[in-house]
């Protein structure tokens, strides 16, 4: 962790605006897009998540903190199912979005994740042209005339600030890209889809500072329309982008709030502790 | 320094070995491919390619043993790389972590290594005696039977190499596991998958042993997948022990197209392998 001095005073920068958005919209009366209760998550027999509650505020951004293995990335892999991938990994408790509790059985896990969006640690693009990888989920679901797919993938890779780099290469392979454009493809493909939700994992830390400074600038366009959760081992990064921060330590979710309050006033000498870089 | 002195003498003795074992072994390898290039080549003419094999004595070609060959060839890959295809993807995809893909592996790794004359003499046994008569299909069968274990090997292999976080970002999307595999894991496993059968296509197109007992032979120029065919191996062998010297160069020479035939496809597969992303 560089600076452990800086982190308080980075968030302090926002403190002005934060705190009048705090003010303006108070915490409680925020519409609750995805809420999270009493959560347990197995990997086996053993406890990943201890009884974790926590809400997902509607066109906010909520970044997840804590030290690795904390349970901040599996945590994200519950909200759209991720983990169904893997047997011996299972959930408990209930999630709800929109009213529905995503975690029955009867979950229809493709519509779920339709809904729920989810960018990677590592940039993924497929094995195919950037068109392509905008496309490939769009067609799934619906059947657009060519121009009207055009339009939708030029929209997603605009909102994910890849637009101008790639708009005249767009049969070029995607695996052609930077690193940093590849994960922003990966996130135009996730809004192509027109999701509600959208999982961000640790998705600047394969990055290089310029790259991650225009994937944060997306993600502050995309909350416009779209709730967000941002897993991330960057302190100042949760500090730049989201509205409302939870620290997770040992399974346990140990604080939740605004973030500016977290990082400049935490309540729990554990949340202190880590910020400023004392552990973790 | 004694010590470093040692060490130098035992790295130089070791390295000499490895050397001459590598001599050792290309240089059979040279003398057996400039034995058939000088043989075969000597018996290259167009009627190899335009005329039947002959009757002892008399000239000839391989034409109806390069056409037998080729459909033998053709169909067993039809019949046997969907099949394995098939299997190396419920291993690698839909079964990862069910004991069912452990057993099947376990046999199929038996199967690979199965001499072919048994596959043949299974072959014979299952369909040669129950039609009555020998076959180009039932030939045809054999070396689907060699080609399946090859390819549910590398089918898997390749398939379980593209990384599980490309399975997670199209799952992520919503897609169902069906379109996950077919559209984005075969795709970055393309290059391996149609090595597997390229290597498959090289394994059969020099087995004899299966068609001994299944195709037999024929003399005489046939598409009747009913009905025996002749083949390059078979006639090879046939040729190869005869006393005439014209069958004896048609074997040369059939022996040299083979060879031909399996060095381009393991070119091209080894091509192939290279061209694929590192990833």
């Amino acid at each position: 962790m560089t600076g452990v001095k800086d982190v308080p005073n980075l968030a302090q920068s926002h403190l002005a605006e934060e705190a009048e958005a705090a003010a303006g919209a108070k915490v409680s009366n925020l519409e609750q897009k995805v809420s999270i209760r009493d959560l347990k998550f197995y990997y086996g027999d053993s406890l990943a998540l201890k009884s974790i509650s926590v809400p997902l505020y509607a066109n906010k951004v909520t970044a997840f903190i804590g030290p690795s293995g904390c349970g901040k990335s599996t945590l994200l892999r519950v909200l759209n199912r991720m983990y169904d991938l893997y047997p011996n990994q299972r959930a408990e408790g209930e999630v709800i979005l929109d009213g529905v509790n995503i975690l029955r059985p009867e979950q229809d896990l493709n519509l779920l994740r339709a809904r729920v969006g989810m960018v990677f640690q590592k940039p993924t693009p497929f094995p195919m042209s950037i068109h392509d990888n905008v496309a490939f989920g769009i067609k799934l679901y619906q059947t657009l005339p060519k121009a009207e797919l055009r339009d939708r993938v030029e929209a997603a890779l605009m909102q994910a600030a890849l637009w101008g780099e790639v708009k005249d290469k767009l049969n070029a392979s995607g695996l052609s890209l930077s690193g940093g454009q590849q994960q922003r493809l990966c996130i135009a493909r996730t809004v192509a889809l027109q999701p509600e939700v959208i999982l961000l994992d640790e998705p600047c830390s394969a990055l290089d500072p310029i790259s991650t400074a225009k994937i944060e600038e997306t993600i502050d366009e995309l909350k416009e329309n779209y709730t967000i959760a941002i897993v991330t081992h960057n302190l100042q990064q949760a500090a730049r982008v989201s509205e409302l921060t939870a620290f997770m330590y040992l399974g346990e979710l140990i604080e939740f709030g605004v973030t500016t309050q977290i990082f400049t006033s935490p309540e729990k000498k554990r949340t202190q502790n880590y910020i400023t870089g004392r552990f973790g | 320094m004694a010590i470093y002195d040692t060490r130098r003498r035992h790295d130089k003795f070791y390295i000499g070995l490895c050397y001459a074992s590598v001599a050792f072994g290309l240089g059979w390898l040279t003398i057996i491919l400039a034995t058939l290039l000088f043989e075969g080549f000597r018996g290259i003419s167009p009627a190899v390619f335009m005329q039947m094999t002959p009757p002892p004595g008399s000239e000839g070609g391989l034409l109806n043993a390069i056409t037998g060959s080729l459909i033998m060839t053709v169909l067993g890959v039809a019949l046997g790389a969907p099949l394995g295809m098939l299997a190396g993807t419920y291993m690698a995809e839909y079964g990862r972590h069910s004991k069912l893909t452990i057993v099947v592996r376990f046999i199929n790794d038996i199967l690979l290594s199965a001499p072919s004359i048994v596959i043949g003499l299974f072959v014979y046994e299952v369909m040669v005696v129950k039609m009555g008569h020998f076959s180009a299909l039932a030939g045809a069968v054999s070396l689907a039977v060699i080609v399946v274990p090859v390819v549910v090997r590398t089918t898997e292999d390749m398939l379980l190499l593209v990384p599980d976080t490309l399975r997670e970002a199209a799952s992520a999307l919503g897609l169902p596991r069906a379109i996950v595999i077919g559209k984005v894991a075969y795709r970055a496993a393309r290059a391996g998958l149609i090595t597997g059968v390229l290597l498959a296509i090289a394994r059969i197109s020099g087995e004899t042993a299966p068609l001994l007992f299944t195709a037999l032979n024929n003399q005489f120029f046939s598409t009747n997948l009913n009905a025996p065919m002749a083949s390059l191996p078979a006639v090879i062998f046939q040729f190869a022990l005869s006393p005439y010297k014209e069958w004896q160069q048609l074997a040369w020479t059939g022996a040299l197209l083979v060879t031909l035939a399996v060095l381009v496809l393991s070119i091209t597969a080894r091509v192939l392998q290279m061209g694929r992303p590192a990833k």
